[in-house]
């Protein structure tokens, strides 16, 4: 078996003295996982960290065997996130997350398209946490927990929509909600992409798309709490979003 | 089924050091067996004396001897410099330059999202402890240039205060190194920290 793709890295753990199994989001062959002989060598430790973008070819005797890559640097990543805490944490929260939540050798391109794009702003600051949300509202939309914010799910207008409805995920207008106002989540504007996507309108954002990680997928998922890496983002994003940047 | 000989059980433990297989210890156990006087005696006495006295200091988290290394020990060191490392080795690798006059202190790790590794895991709480028992003007982070290891570097700028001097190692071009091998965030971080020539 052999294939060549492309991918990011989301992370790896130590095989052996030299060896890495590198977990990567490849563009065409989904999550997979591969051996890198001499993947934790000071040589070549620089291609394998987090964010880095790879030329893959996988091999493997049988289909269901881990398989090794061999592994080619496209970009890496590590320059522009090692000054930004915000970078550096949004990076750690976005490969958690896929790792979490993505199943292995799964096909998916959109994912991987849409974290590519998000990977490639990574040191861009003044616009990274509104790229982040507007990439966890694609990742909950590719897992099937997506948020239809297209019209009131009680009404069918698309005007005045002010909640979410915590069991649908659909956008409910401020008379549709009527008395069970209290009972939704607050649709943040940035959300309908209005606003000017301050840290502040990112951070109730991520208050909703965290609400769907942890109520819906998690408990879909069955593998635990949604990473510690997403909450020590979001704490990244408020502090700057009450105190302003660093 | 038989027990194993003893030079066999030795073998099989010697292939789990570090760079050593079951055919580069088996010539290793040979040779030492081989130089019984010289190597062999010596070599059981030390490893016996490194296994009743080797310990953690308990206030770096450095391997020595005693409860308190002599590192920690040596009031010519506290000068008001800390220097974090990952974990013992990089400690010893910064006492071979002769360098760093300061003391040190071993996290014994670094936070990673995908491992699970969260700062409970680490000696951030000790650090704090430290800062005040010693006095201590700047916090020096020698942690790799890994998204790990600099992900556990803010947080623990973050977790120390503004009080503290907190200062990184610089991160570029290595000694010997030539432009055209190196990766471009190497090359980046280099163009980035440039100094006046």
């Amino acid at each position: 078996m052999e294939w060549r793709d492309q991918g990011i890295v989301l992370g790896g753990r130590s095989h052996g003295e030299n060896a890495i199994i590198l977990d990567v989001l490849t563009q065409t062959h989904g999550r997979h996982l591969g051996l890198v002989r001499g993947g934790a060598s000071p040589k070549r430790a620089a291609l394998v960290q987090p964010g880095a973008q790879l030329s893959l070819i996988w091999r493997a005797r049988l289909e269901d065997h881990l398989g090794s890559f061999t592994i080619d640097p496209l970009r890496t990543r590590g320059a522009q996130v090692f000054t930004s805490k915000l970078s550096l944490s949004g990076l750690n929260a976005a490969c958690a997350l896929l790792a979490f939540a993505l199943p292995e050798r799964e096909p998916q391109p959109q994912i991987f398209d849409h974290t590519e794009r998000l990977f490639d702003l990574l040191g861009q600051d003044d616009v990274w946490p509104l790229a982040y949300m507007r990439w966890e509202m694609h990742l909950l939309q590719a897992l099937g927990f997506g948020l239809d914010l297209r019209a009131c799910a009680v009404c069918g207008g698309a005007n005045d929509l002010s909640y979410i409805s915590p069991k649908s995920g659909r956008a409910v207008s401020r008379a549709g909600a009527g008395e069970w106002a209290d009972r939704l989540l607050p649709l943040p504007p940035v959300m309908l992409g209005q606003g000017d996507g301050d840290d502040k309108a990112v951070t109730d954002a991520l208050g909703v798309t965290g609400y769907f990680l942890h109520e819906k997928l998690a408990p879909a998922l069955a593998q635990g709490p949604i990473p510690e890496a997403r909450a020590r983002f979001l704490d990244v994003v408020s502090v700057r979003a009450a105190h302003g940047p660093d | 089924m038989t027990a194993p000989s003893p030079i066999e059980h030795l073998i099989a433990l010697m292939a789990r050091l570090p760079g050593l297989g079951p055919r580069s210890a088996r010539r290793a156990v040979l040779h030492i067996v081989r130089k019984r006087a010289a190597l062999l005696a010596p070599l059981a006495e030390a490893l016996q004396a490194v296994a009743q006295t080797a310990r953690e200091c308990l206030n770096c988290g450095n391997i020595d001897t005693a409860d308190i290394c002599p590192i920690c020990a040596s009031a010519a060191r506290a000068n008001g410099q800390i220097c974090v490392v990952e974990d013992v080795a990089d400690l010893w690798a910064m006492e071979r330059t002769g360098a760093f006059k300061g003391r040190y202190h071993v996290l014994g790790g670094t936070l990673s999202a995908l491992g699970g590794i969260g700062p409970e895991d680490l000696k951030i709480p000790r650090l704090k402890d430290r800062l005040q028992t010693e006095q201590v003007g700047e916090i020096i982070l020698a942690l790799p240039a890994t998204v790990d290891g600099q992900t556990t570097a803010h947080f623990i700028a973050d977790e120390m205060g503004a009080d503290i001097t907190i200062s990184t190692l610089a991160q570029g071009v290595p000694i010997g190194g030539e432009l055209d091998y190196l990766d471009e965030g190497t090359i980046g971080a280099a163009l980035a920290a440039r100094r006046a020539f």
